[in-house]
């Protein structure tokens, strides 16, 4: 933790960072923290609780932009972070990464080559959980599937938190922000609340790096990362582990295998 | 006001009564970690264990989602449903907070503010609060810092107060609530001689609202609101689940020839919430909504409706995701140095 | 007149390849289900996934979404891209538990005439088994005077 300030503190005073985003401690978990300043460099903490995606700020105009910024990842928020890069949504020179190994010590990154291979080498954080709620959704009826997924969409009311803390989810206008055509009825309803969610994971297809924070985020405990780690399973099933640029469905192999057409 | 006392055992039966009376009930039910309001089909759903709820009870007055009016075109006539207030049910709602209850005054200020809302004001006159002092809080509760307390009366029609774990103080607040009483009578007893303060639970005064709302009156250039917002990311959760929150959007549900016009909870918290058709918006960042959700709440409501925006229920600090804790940062604006 | 259930199908079909084929069908005077109301679009690759839903909403029992085979794709590569959206949306729609037998994908090219009555037959007689798509339907139509399910809204809303 002392070290992750000294360091930060450093960058920050010799100008190589104009600003670090990393975690203090909040209420109940560690929350985000926008550093500026060593003052502000002083509350930061890093630790194993420090699971919330940061990612989801670099492509924050109006806080990050243009600004040598260095940001504490997570496991998660680092394949973000390449990802993030290949849609030309970041410039590599400009972000300074630090990540957390599993035993606790802090790592900095100097090239995002280095933070690819550690993605490689590092055995990603368990989706057991998930995993779990998969199989168990997968092994109902259909008809009981329906019912659980339109009572739980049902308590949506669309305060859309999910996007906001969706590091991919970094477009101007959203699908449901416009009305010509409008494909999602913007009020909050069991069906639109529905097609939201199936636009968003439709988007996320190949993008997402299935980190749960849609989940984490919702207010009222409705579990949308679950169709997040579903659609990643399915990706990963149908298509192999995402390869650099180019998302799953901009692009194609003649040879993609499926069952259903006709 | 009348004092009473119900015992434990009585007070579902009461409640099934009023439930059986013709009206809709609506309590407290625990599902999958999170309790909400809901209409409950038997008082054995109600869950008291939770100090509270994810969502606010305002959805009883100002629903979510509603439908304001159907219209339907056919050959040159247009043929109008319009909003039908003898369609809306009478309303029972239990086990709210006392912060819950005071809620609906802001709520009923800006609904009746200028022109009477007739959706709110219909509903609001068809619902009748049986409110539940709490004798319990979290680090997120603050009623005490805006006026409120964990066993204020105000806007409640009835308020209980557990004495123990036996049975609950009644305290008639209003007709209505005498009425959900008086054909029942026979279920409450004669008030026990208790000191309400000392049931209630302890809710610490985090800072002096006066100071706060002194302070950021003159605060509108102040750098604060980009400090504090910095990691705000956006979304409406703050908003959605306040009891006082009442923006709202209307929405055209058009289907050929025939459409319903549609009002639906919206957030200041959004960025397209201030969005002109020229592409201007007058709120474009995130610390500009910042300002305005506390300008509106501690300033603008305050003059203009003579009541605060706020009951300090701590909801929107308890549902952000990036924790953005309203009392913390209320806290920090009651010692900012005033600017020009 | 046969009082039995007669499904409403869309179908979404590339003007290439299917559209001509449909054609073919009727100048061949091959007979086929009446049920199927065809929407053209320049390619599959241009049907968006929510034209499917909002056939499913609009009161559609069944949607058949058909182009060109594999490599005979008017612009080379569209109907690849749409059969990776369909692989992925047609698991997503039913892990939501979304009916997806009312979903028929097919790639039927412009000499098949045969090939697409026979699509459309198997795919009415399919939906016609299944019966009308009220589910669906019935959450589409909340708000439409139907009080019963805006009541249920409501109580979820508080």
């Amino acid at each position: 933790m002392n070290e992750l300030r000294s360091k930060v503190k450093e960058l920050l005073g010799s100008n190589a960072l104009e600003l670090f985003i990393g975690y203090e401690r909040g209420t109940r978990l560690p929350r985000p923290l926008l550093a500026a300043s060593a003052e502000d460099a002083d509350r930061l903490i890093f630790d194993e609780y420090c699971t919330g995606n940061l990612a989801v700020y670099l492509t924050r105009k109006d806080l990050v932009g243009g600004k040598k910024t260095g940001i504490a990842a997570s496991y998660y928020a680092m394949r973000n972070i390449c990802r993030l890069l290949d849609e030309n949504q970041l410039q590599e020179g400009a972000i300074k990464i630090f990540g957390l190994t599993p035993e606790g010590t802090l790592k900095a990154f100097d090239t995002i080559a280095d933070v690819r291979r550690y993605l490689q080498e590092t055995p990603a954080p368990s989706k057991q959980v998930e995993d779990e709620w998969v199989q168990e959704i997968d092994a109902m009826p259909a008809a009981e599937r329906w019912k659980f997924w339109t009572s739980e969409l049902s308590k949506c009311f669309k305060c859309y938190a999910c996007r906001a803390a969706c590091p991919m989810c970094y477009c101007t206008k959203c699908i449901v922000e416009v009305n010509r055509p409008q494909w999602v009825q913007p009020w909050a309803a069991t069906l639109s609340n529905m097609e939201w969610q199936i636009n968003r994971v439709m988007h996320m297809a190949g993008r997402c790096a299935d980190c749960g924070a849609c989940g984490t985020a919702c207010p009222l405990g409705i579990p949308v990362h679950i169709i997040a780690h579903k659609m990643a399973e399915m990706v990963r099933q149908s298509f192999g582990e995402p390869a650099g640029k180019g998302a799953v469905l901009s692009t194609f192999n003649p040879n993609d295998e499926e069952n259903f057409i006709r | 006001m009348e004092l009473k006392y119900i015992p434990k055992t009585s007070l579902n039966a009461w409640l099934a009564k009023v439930k059986d009376s013709g009206r809709q009930l609506y309590a407290p039910v625990a599902e999958n970690g999170k309790t909400n309001f809901k209409r409950v089909s038997s008082v054995d759903e109600i869950s008291m264990g939770h100090v509270q709820t994810a969502q606010s009870a305002k959805g009883v007055a100002f629903p979510r989602t509603e439908k304001l009016f159907s219209y339907a075109r056919q050959q040159g006539s247009v043929t109008l449903q319009d909003y039908d207030p003898n369609a809306l049910p009478s309303t029972v709602v239990f086990g709210l907070h006392p912060c819950d209850a005071a809620a609906f005054k802001p709520l009923s200020g800006i609904f009746g503010w200028d022109t009477q809302d007739k959706p709110f004001s219909e509903r609001m006159q068809r619902v009748t609060l049986v409110s539940l002092s709490c004798s319990k809080c979290d680090a997120f509760c603050f009623c005490t810092s805006v006026g409120g307390s964990p066993g204020n009366a105000d806007g409640s029609d009835i308020l209980l107060t557990a004495v123990s774990d036996e049975g609950y103080l009644v305290e008639i607040v209003t007709d209505k609530g005498k009425s959900l009483i008086e054909p029942h009578a026979a279920l409450f007893e004669a008030a026990p001689e208790v000191s309400k303060a000392e049931l209630l639970a302890h809710v610490e005064v985090k800072f002096s609202v006066d100071e706060v709302e002194r302070k950021i009156a003159d605060a509108f250039e102040s750098d604060v609101w980009k400090r504090q917002s910095a990691r705000c990311m956006g979304c409406g959760a703050c908003a959605f689940v306040c009891p006082a929150c009442a923006c709202f959007d209307v929405q055209e549900n058009a289907k050929g020839a025939a459409g319903d016009r549609i009002r639906c909870w919206d957030s200041c918290g959004f960025a397209l919430f201030t969005l002109h058709t020229s592409g201007h918006n007058p709120r474009g960042t995130q610390s500009q909504r910042w300002r305005q959700r506390l300008l509106h709440k501690f300033s603008y409501m305050p003059r203009r409706l003579a009541v605060r925006g706020c009951t300090g229920c701590g909801r929107c600090s308890r549902a952000c995701p990036v924790d953005m804790n309203l009392s913390e940062h209320l806290k920090e604006l009651e010692s900012i140095h005033r600017t020009s | 007149m046969s009082t039995e259930f007669e499904p409403k199908i869309l179908a979404f079909v590339c003007n290439w390849c299917t559209y001509a084929g449909a054609d073919l069908t009727g100048t061949s005077r091959i007979k086929y289900a009446s049920n199927v109301k065809i929407v053209r679009f320049p390619c599959t690759g241009r049907i968006d996934f929510m034209l499917l839903l909002k056939a499913f909403a609009g009161g559609a029992d069944g949607v058949i979404v058909s182009g060109c085979h594999p490599n005979d794709c008017h612009y080379t590569s569209g109907n690849f891209h749409a059969r990776r959206r369909w692989m992925l949306f047609r698991g997503l729609l039913d892990f939501l538990g979304i009916d997806v037998r009312r979903i028929q994908f097919s790639w039927v090219s412009a000499a098949e005439g045969a090939k697409w009555a026979e699509v459309v037959n198997k795919t009415v007689a399919d939906v016609r088994e299944l019966g009308p798509y009220s589910e669906y339907k019935k959450a589409a139509e909340f708000l439409a005077g139907n009080e019963d399910v805006l009541l249920k809204e409501q109580e979820v809303a508080q």
